[in-house]
């Protein structure tokens, strides 16, 4: 045995060694608590946090959207829901039964809901049941011990008016949705948020769109509520004022009477949209309800397309209505003057084909005047012929035919306005001469949307100027620290004569013997009008059924003659009661100087705001409640 | 032999230890249990304390020879009264650890421990330092596996597994040669795979969990990522005396009896935790100084197997806490609530100082 080997087994080297052992012992705990407590700290910290936090989200109401007189049009109220923190996932399923049974669910239903929810958003509250009664709430503020994982929160619904009342316009909102999620203003949501997803509440969804807040309550390992840790006031959506005015809106609404069509009323001055009517309508309260499958399936399988927004999507012949476009292009491009007449024997041949005037036994000679009061088609056919294609749509579009108005809505429809390059574009052949003189009567390929033909024919009669249309004011935009849109209008220079020859014709249309728009008179108001009927309806709606092959009504009426205030553009889709698209926009016109005068429109009853789900005041009461702490 | 013994040789230092980590340990109690049924608690370890400290002074003053002449029959009442905890004790979640006499429950392993140390001293004290034969270590692995394995069956694995170090250290302490222990570490790793087959589910499911704890966060591996988050988010100050959201909100499980430490560590920090470490590593350093200094090698080997003991009750329980050793039932000495750990740590720093006041004495 060596000395060293000796050495080591000495009591005093073996004390030393042990000595050693425990040293080291200590700084490997001691890199235990340093690797815990500073190098993993913050993680260790957030799974604390996580642990003994639940996030309770406080929605924030959205905007409510008011007519240009701060009346309310689209509405919130507070609703509760019955939700699950993820974490307590197992509870949850734990105490199924017991659970469904209080709620009066199938406990299977009630399981495969939860398994959906979980897989669409595994880190998402659970949603147990929406719109709660009272005796739902009852359950759970009585069931605390039992089942803590139940949380109760206030959510805000959405409220439309009822029977579809301005639905188009407003749109709806709904669940962020996979493709929602591609629009780069969504970007920030989270699934299960409400987001606008059609017309105004889409147009604008991030001004109505608030920021939720989010409640922090302090639990246990048992889930149970210890107390209130921190909370973060929601921020409500931004009110948002539109040029709709409600008096207008529902005299519009309600002059459609059940039938189909569409309506734009526009202060032509400034694009202001004063009225925008689009039926058959839906109820955007099922949306804010959460539609139901079988509900959606009828909705969008309904042959009348109560989802389409008329008033801009709706691309059909503009008729006769076009020869306000013709006669100032006419007048604009030297075509024709005051002198200009054209004999209609009931009829006239072009190219070699017979063109029959609306009036078979003909309107005799007439003037342009004349031919816009009459609407006299062979006096259109000779102008068609005399401009040629290629100015027609020079003007046409220049009056906005063809594009898009920019109105602040989504999805907005072009209307198709024909020339020889879109004929060659579309269909590779060449524009034949015969197809101009469909044209100058606005038949043939040409469509337009109802807020085109507002939109156009306003802007002629305020000799050249076309304001952008909008149902949000620059000035209001401002106010909300949003961009204003760029150009707000757009100048056409039009002679002084061309624009009284035009408007005086549609003064006569709707004030003169012979007239085909006298029922849009109104004693005592400079209005003027021009009516259309569509023979055939856009390639969209006429694959739908028999009744979109009848005739569509046109009426654009707007007043004052000389630089309107109000220009209101009708389409009746109901062929057969196509003569009552003059006085809709008699009605309109009305209300509009009856307002101006002071006489407020009366009406029986303002349009019922959507039924509240168990609107009762004991559960508005319990909103303060839940909103603040829960401490028990 | 004289039989003069002062107080001024009394190990004060390492009096002022224990009542430091005591103290420590009390704080914790009540931090940890003020809110909940327990609450109270604290003062009756205060309790336990105090007739600790009768015991150690008592131990003191009695000499440790008269002790080692007993411990043959000592050890053969350890013995009857494992099994008798084995046949009458009490059930508590599925395990016999406790005998009740009249109102107090007596966890027996604890006093079996002092037991095994003391009958090592006394039979390494009888064989030559330098010239262990494998005769004597079998012996050695006899006299500590027989109630090892009476508690191992109780079961406490964890407590079944400190008579371990006892025999190793008083092995090592003994002269057995290093290559020895080297063998012997193999032939428990080998053995190893055997020994996980025996154990009962509970246990495995422990290991298995110490091994992934984030496989089943819910279950088993709840306890150790509980107390690691408990430790972790502690950082470097601490959240404050019962400020701590994983004590105070139940998430660490048994925080003021296993997981005293981890509830320690997270409302002082990291500095509560070092501070902490630090107290027991002096007292373990002064231990094995006074073993230094023992008057003779039954005393040297009795401070050693103390040492030991505790040695690995911290290394095992704080191991645990942090995340590096599986979740066993080993208590935290002077920390952990419960009467029986108190009394037998006390009794161990007793019998440390009744060698310590004679160390001049010969």
């Amino acid at each position: 045995m060596s000395f060293a080997e000796r050495d080591t087994r000495s009591v005093k080297a073996r004390i030393l060694a042990l000595e050693w052992i425990i040293i080291v012992g200590f700084i490997g705990l001691g890199t235990g608590f340093w690797r815990l407590q500073i190098f993993q700290a913050a993680y260790y910290s957030r799974l604390a946090e996580l642990n003994h936090l639940k996030s309770l989200p406080i929605a924030a109401p959205r905007g409510r959207i008011l007519d240009r007189e701060n009346r309310v049009l689209v509405d919130n109220y507070p609703t509760f829901t019955i939700m699950v923190h993820w974490e307590f996932l197992a509870n949850l399923q734990e105490h199924i039964v017991p659970i469904a049974e209080g709620l009066g669910m199938d406990p299977a239903e009630l399981s495969k809901q939860i398994e959906i929810a979980r897989r669409r958003a595994p880190y998402k509250p659970i949603i147990i049941r929406e719109k709660v009664s009272r005796q739902d709430i009852a359950f759970v503020e009585t069931h605390q011990v039992e089942f803590p994982e139940l949380d109760l929160v206030s959510v805000q619904s959405r409220l439309y008016p009822l029977n579809g009342f301005g639905a188009n316009l407003f749109g709806y909102v709904g669940e962020v949705s996979e493709s929602d999620l591609d629009r780069p203003e969504l970007a920030l949501t989270q699934p299960g948020d409400q987001v606008g997803k059609s017309g105004l509440e889409r147009q604008y969804d991030d001004i109505l769109r608030g920021t939720d807040g989010e409640r922090r309550v302090i639990v246990n390992s048992r889930g149970a509520d210890m107390g209130l840790f921190d909370e973060k006031a929601p921020l409500p959506g931004h009110p948002l004022r539109l040029t709709i005015d409600y008096d207008l809106q529902q005299i519009a609404e309600e002059s459609f009477q059940g039938d189909n069509g569409a309506l734009v009323a526009l202060d032509p001055r400034t694009g202001e949209v004063l009225a925008m009517v689009s039926r058959p309508s839906f109820d955007p309260n099922m949306f804010a309800k959460g539609i139901s499958r079988s509900e959606w399936a009828q909705l969008i399988s309904d042959p009348r397309n109560p989802l389409l927004n008329r008033a801009i999507q709706a691309q059909l012949a503009p008729g006769s209505v076009y020869k306000i476009v013709m006669s100032t292009a006419a007048l604009e491009s030297g075509v024709a003057d005051d002198g200009t007449a054209f004999y209609c024997p009931g009829g006239a041949t072009f190219y070699g084909r017979h063109f029959r005037c609306w009036q078979k036994k003909g309107h005799g000679t007439v003037n342009i005047h004349q031919a816009i009061v009459r609407s006299c088609d062979v006096f259109f056919y000779n102008l068609g012929k005399n401009l040629g294609i290629d100015r027609i749509a020079e003007y046409s579009e220049a009056f906005g035919l063809g594009h898009r108005t920019g109105i602040d809505l989504p999805n907005e429809e072009t209307g198709t306005m024909p020339s020889q390059q879109w004929k060659e574009r579309v269909f590779r052949q060449k524009w034949y001469a015969g197809e101009t003189i469909s044209l100058a009567i606005g038949q043939g390929a040409l469509t337009v949307t109802p807020l085109q033909i507002a939109y156009s024919v306003g802007g002629i009669a305020s000799g050249g100027y076309f304001a952008r249309p909008h149902l949000v004011s620059p000035k209001e935009l401002e106010r909300l620290g949003r961009k204003v849109p760029t150009p707000m209008d757009k100048r056409v220079p039009l002679s002084e004569h061309t624009v009284v020859t035009v408007t005086d014709g549609m003064y006569g249309v709707v004030n003169e013997g012979g007239g085909t728009g006298g029922r849009a008179r109104i004693a005592g108001i400079d209005v003027g009008g021009k009516t259309g009927t569509a023979q055939v309806a856009s390639l969209a709606l006429s694959s739908k059924g028999a009744a979109h092959l009848k005739d569509n009504a046109w009426f654009v009426g707007l007043a004052p003659r000389r630089n309107p205030e109000i220009v209101v553009a009708v389409l009746y889709e109901a062929g057969e009661h196509g003569y009552l698209a003059a006085p809709i926009t008699k009605a309109v016109i009305k209300a509009y100087y009856d307002k101006k005068n002071g006489i407020q429109p009366r009406f029986a009853e303002r349009p019922a705001p959507g039924e509240k789900l168990d609107a009762d005041p004991e559960i508005a009461q319990l909103r303060g409640r839940h909103t603040s702490a829960s401490q028990r | 032999m004289g039989k003069y013994v002062s107080l001024k040789d009394f190990d004060w230092a390492l009096l002022a230890l224990l009542v430091a980590i005591s103290g420590l340990g009390l704080l914790q109690i009540y931090s940890t249990t003020v809110h909940t049924k327990f609450a109270g608690a604290h003062v009756k370890q205060f309790y336990w304390l105090l007739i600790g400290l009768g015991l150690l002074f008592f131990l003191c003053l009695y000499d440790y020879h008269d002790l080692l002449n007993h411990m043959p029959i000592l050890y053969i009442i350890s013995l009857l009264l494992l099994v008798a905890v084995l046949v009458l004790g009490t059930d508590v979640a599925g395990a016999r650890r406790w005998l009740r006499f009249g109102g107090f429950s007596f966890q027996v392993s604890e006093p079996v421990k002092l037991v095994i140390i003391l009958l090592l001293a006394r039979f390494f004290s009888d064989i030559p330092r330098d010239d262990v034969t494998l005769a004597d270590t079998l012996k050695v692995f006899a006299v500590v596996a027989v109630p090892g394995v009476l508690i191992a069956v109780q079961p406490d694995l964890g407590t079944a597994l400190t008579v371990v170090p006892i025999a190793l250290v008083m092995l090592f302490m003994a002269g057995l040669k290093l290559r020895y222990f080297v063998m012997m570490i193999l032939a428990v790793v080998l053995t190893l795979p055997m020994a996980v087959h025996h154990l009962k589910p509970y246990q495995r499911a422990r290991l298995t969990s110490f091994l992934n704890p984030e496989l089943d966060p819910k279950r088993s591996g709840y306890q150790m990522l509980q107390s690691k988050i408990a430790v972790g988010s502690g950082q470097l100050l601490g959240k404050g005396v019962a400020q701590g959201t994983q004590t105070q909100l139940w998430f660490l499980p048994v925080p003021h009896t296993d997981f005293i430490y981890a509830a320690f560590s997270e409302e002082h920090g990291f500095i509560g935790a070092v501070v902490g470490l630090l107290l027991y590593l002096m007292l373990l350093l002064r231990l094995l100084h006074n073993a230094q200094t023992a008057p003779d090698v039954a005393g040297m080997y009795i401070i050693v197997g103390v040492a030991a003991v505790i040695f690995f009750q911290i290394l095992v329980n704080v191991g645990m806490v942090v995340g590096y050793v599986p979740v066993t039932g080993i208590p935290l000495p002077l920390m952990s609530y419960g009467g029986t750990s108190v009394l037998f740590t006390c009794m161990a720093m007793g019998l440390v100082n009744s060698i310590r006041v004679r160390r001049f004495v010969n």
